[in-house]
């Protein structure tokens, strides 16, 4: 469904991914682990398509489509979701409206009838039950006032919702404590289908205890330098990412200085 | 990451700008053969105009003196606006649409061309083609063309009709309240308004009586050279009600247009008023050529106890605006409330709040300010609450929030509380916050068009104030912030 050739990007005229490769497969979920700064966060805002972030060469299929060149919310609708590191807020906006606005964009492009409110409301109410969300949730204006937890569990719920084909968690574990790691990963689960897959980023492998990955990759400077099964994940718990990133250091910078 | 670098101008905001990019749907000129006074003011100006409305000895007097103390006025220069100086000698105070000088007894006596006009505007006059009863008074540069749904309110008591007529019809009326809230030397462009007005709405809601529809006024400023001075007058007696709209348009013009109303409200002992403004006269182009100035004063007299009188406003249009709609809280247990979105964007500029002078005891007052700016658009509010010293256990809630879109405008708050009253309770919050590019991203990363996404941000921050206007109106106003918006994401 997705897959990433020798992708160069970055932001502000500083180069971050430095070939990076990735396919990606209906039904699977990928682990990517790597230290701050070896761009993590730059591959989901590259692949969602932040316009402050430039790719420089490489390509990005999606369903056979290149991605590079879709609008952000086509992307969307077309089933890629990014579950925010930090999830933005938006005034006076509640939250219902935002969802109902959010989940008939992708109906619309799907061809599918748009759900009217008391089809939605019963929807929402059901998903919110699964991620533990009270319904007072749906009032409040869109993650305005929300605790760290409390809006990455809008984000569990959003993408429950929207359904994608493919979602990106962007260090949805980040603030968060063990009970509230557990609903989300709960959330996460209940997800995995066989034509439905995941891109799992995280600094911490305690998200993979709960969130079993297919295949972990290591990121560092820009591109992945190892992937492995979940044993890599356990690895790195134990040995961190120093030995990863000096066995690689080498041929990792001349591709750097080459972008 | 650094979301606010300059350079986050690409494919969205693009989208953003075409969508925005709508023209001024009112800005079309009525052809239609009008009759004027020559250019410039003088007394004799002054004594012709008043000939022609027909108008007692008494509004002839008024006038006069009204422009004399004009004359010994200057431009006030303390609102954060700026333009070049006005020669009020190069405008023309009066220009009616020549068949109907007296203004017609029924629509069927209207020019058709008018009716295109007004329906153009979505101001349909044909009674049987309103919806749910809503009564118009269409004024049109100088004069008023039509008053729709007269009968039915004059069953229950109402009156609402044009100013000139009033002045012919109930001078006692007019010579009881007119300037009593407003005097003529208030201030420059009240004094102006005293001794040129032309015409305007009045409306008399008797003792007790609640109004059976709402009712609305209409302005348009068609003739080129022309400035608009219209005059309100609403009245309502002891336990009466009403809720009052008014809208506003122009044609494009090259040439900045003067538009300097008065509008004033009394209410007696347990009435009601609301008035709702939906502003849209024509802003002026992207480079700020043209447009409307619009300087106008608005207050209301809480004269009775436990009145209540309500300012909504919705500000999108003209060059500038420059406008206070005030309460004053005479009466024990009045309330005085001012909600308003003013909107600047390209060059426009607003200098718009409210002050809300506490007199009786046990007097509230609410101020909730939303203002937009965009593009090249200055934005200010200012507001004043005053507890006078008898006013004793008065309240005041002010909210005042600016929301940014883009890097170039500007917004300012200046709010000035006295507080002569120990026992007065005053509480006031002001954000500003920024429309961003995270925001834009996280709607359009779930689905929502970028025009989607920023007309939800925006209708979002304006909430508070939309849900006080009249449904169907709080569906026009923001279809007008949709347009208004124009080009002013980038």
């Amino acid at each position: 469904m997705l897959e990433i050739k020798d992708l160069y990007a970055g932001v502000e005229g500083k180069s971050i991914l430095n070939g990076l490769s990735l396919t990606v497969k209906p039904g699977e979920v990928h682990a990517i682990m790597g230290p701050n700064g070896s761009g993590k966060s730059t591959l989901s805002q590259v692949l969602a398509g932040r316009e402050s972030f430039n790719v420089e060469s490489g390509s990005v299929t999606w369903y056979g489509e290149d991605l590079l060149s879709m609008s952000v919310e086509d992307r969307a609708r077309s089933g890629l979701f990014l579950a925010f590191q930090y999830p933005i807020e938006i005034p006076g906006v509640s939250n219902a409206y935002f969802l109902k606005a959010a989940v008939n964009a992708v109906r619309r492009h799907q061809g599918l009838p748009e759900l009217d409110a008391m089809d939605f409301l019963k929807r929402v109410k059901d998903e919110m039950k699964a991620v533990g969300m009270k319904q007072e949730f749906l009032y409040r204006s869109v993650n305005e006032g929300f605790s760290g937890g409390e809006k990455k569990r809008n984000e569990v719920l959003q993408m429950s919702l929207l359904e994608p084909r493919l979602a990106i968690l962007d260090e949805t574990d980040s603030g968060l404590d063990i009970d509230a790691l557990k609903v989300v990963a709960d959330g996460v689960n209940r997800l995995r289908s066989p034509d439905r897959a995941l891109i799992v980023i995280t600094h911490y492998q305690r998200l993979l205890d709960y969130i079993v990955p297919d295949q972990v990759h290591v990121l560092s400077k820009g591109k992945i330098i190892r992937s492995g099964t979940s044993e890599l994940a356990l690895e790195l718990e134990e040995r961190g990412y120093g030995w990863l990133a000096q066995a690689d250091q080498a041929p990792a910078t001349a591709k750097g200085g080459a972008a | 990451m650094d979301i606010a670098t300059p350079r986050v101008v690409s494919s969205s905001t693009q989208q953003i700008d075409s969508f925005l990019d709508r023209e001024y749907e009112a800005g079309f000129v009525t052809d239609i053969e009008s009759v004027s006074l020559p250019k410039g003011l003088s007394e004799d100006t002054i004594r012709q105009l008043s000939a022609i409305k027909k108008e007692p000895e008494f509004m002839l007097e008024w006038r006069l003196a009204a422009y004399r103390h004009w004359l010994t006025m200057s431009l006030p220069e303390w609102a954060m606006v700026s333009f070049p100086a006005v020669d009020f000698q190069d405008i023309v105070y009066y220009s009616a649409p020549k068949s109907k000088k007296d203004g017609p007894k029924s629509l069927d006596e209207v020019d058709p061309e008018l009716l295109r006009t007004y329906e153009k505007l979505g101001v349909p006059l044909h009674e049987r083609a309103r919806l749910a009863g809503v009564a118009v008074d269409a004024v049109f540069d100088s004069v008023s063309v039509a008053t729709t749904f007269r009968k039915q309110l004059a069953e229950a008591g109402v009156i609402f009709c044009s100013f000139s007529e009033a002045v012919r019809e109930y001078p006692e009326l007019v010579q009881k309240y007119l300037g009593t809230v407003v005097p003529p030397g208030d201030n420059f462009y009240a004094a102006l308004n005293s001794a040129v007005f032309s015409d305007g709405s009045f409306v008399f809601i008797p003792k007790g009586v609640k109004c059976p529809m709402e009712l609305s006024t209409y302005f348009r400023i068609n003739a080129q050279d022309t400035g608009q001075f219209e005059r309100t007058l609403i009245i309502a007696e002891e336990g009466a009600s009403v809720s009052y709209l008014e809208g506003c348009t122009a044609p494009m013009r090259d040439e900045n247009q003067l538009h300097a109303a008065v509008v004033e409200l009394v209410a007696l002992d347990d009435a009601k008023i609301k008035y709702s403004t939906v502003q849209n006269w024509y802003p002026g182009d992207k480079d700020g050529k043209g447009g409307i100035y619009n300087f106008v004063t608005k207050r209301g007299d809480c004269r009775g106890p436990r009145s209540r009188i309500s300012w909504t406003q919705v500000e999108t249009g003209s060059a500038i605006t420059w406008k206070y709609p005030s309460v004053i809280l005479r009466g024990d247990d009045s309330i005085g409330e001012f909600y308003s979105v003013a909107l600047s964007n390209h060059r426009q500029q607003a200098d718009t709040g409210t002050k809300m002078i506490h007199m009786g005891r046990n007097t509230s007052s609410t101020i909730i300010s939303k203002g937009i700016s965009a593009g090249h658009g200055s934005n200010t509010f200012r507001g004043l609450v005053r507890m006078t010293p008898k006013a004793q256990d008065a309240r005041n809630y002010t909210q005042c929030d600016s929301l940014l879109i883009g890097k170039t405008c500007a917004a300012h708050t200046f709010p000035t509380i006295e507080a002569q009253n120990p026992s007065a309770h005053v509480e006031h919050e002001a954000t500003t916050s920024r429309i961003g590019e995270d925001q834009l991203f996280y709607a359009m990363q779930r689905g929502l068009s970028a025009e989607d996404a920023v007309s939800m941000i925006v209708n979002g921050f304006c909430k508070e104030v939309f849900k006080e206007l009249p449904m169907e109106f709080a569906v026009e106003a923001q279809n007008l912030l949709g347009v208004s918006l124009e080009g002013s994401v980038g």
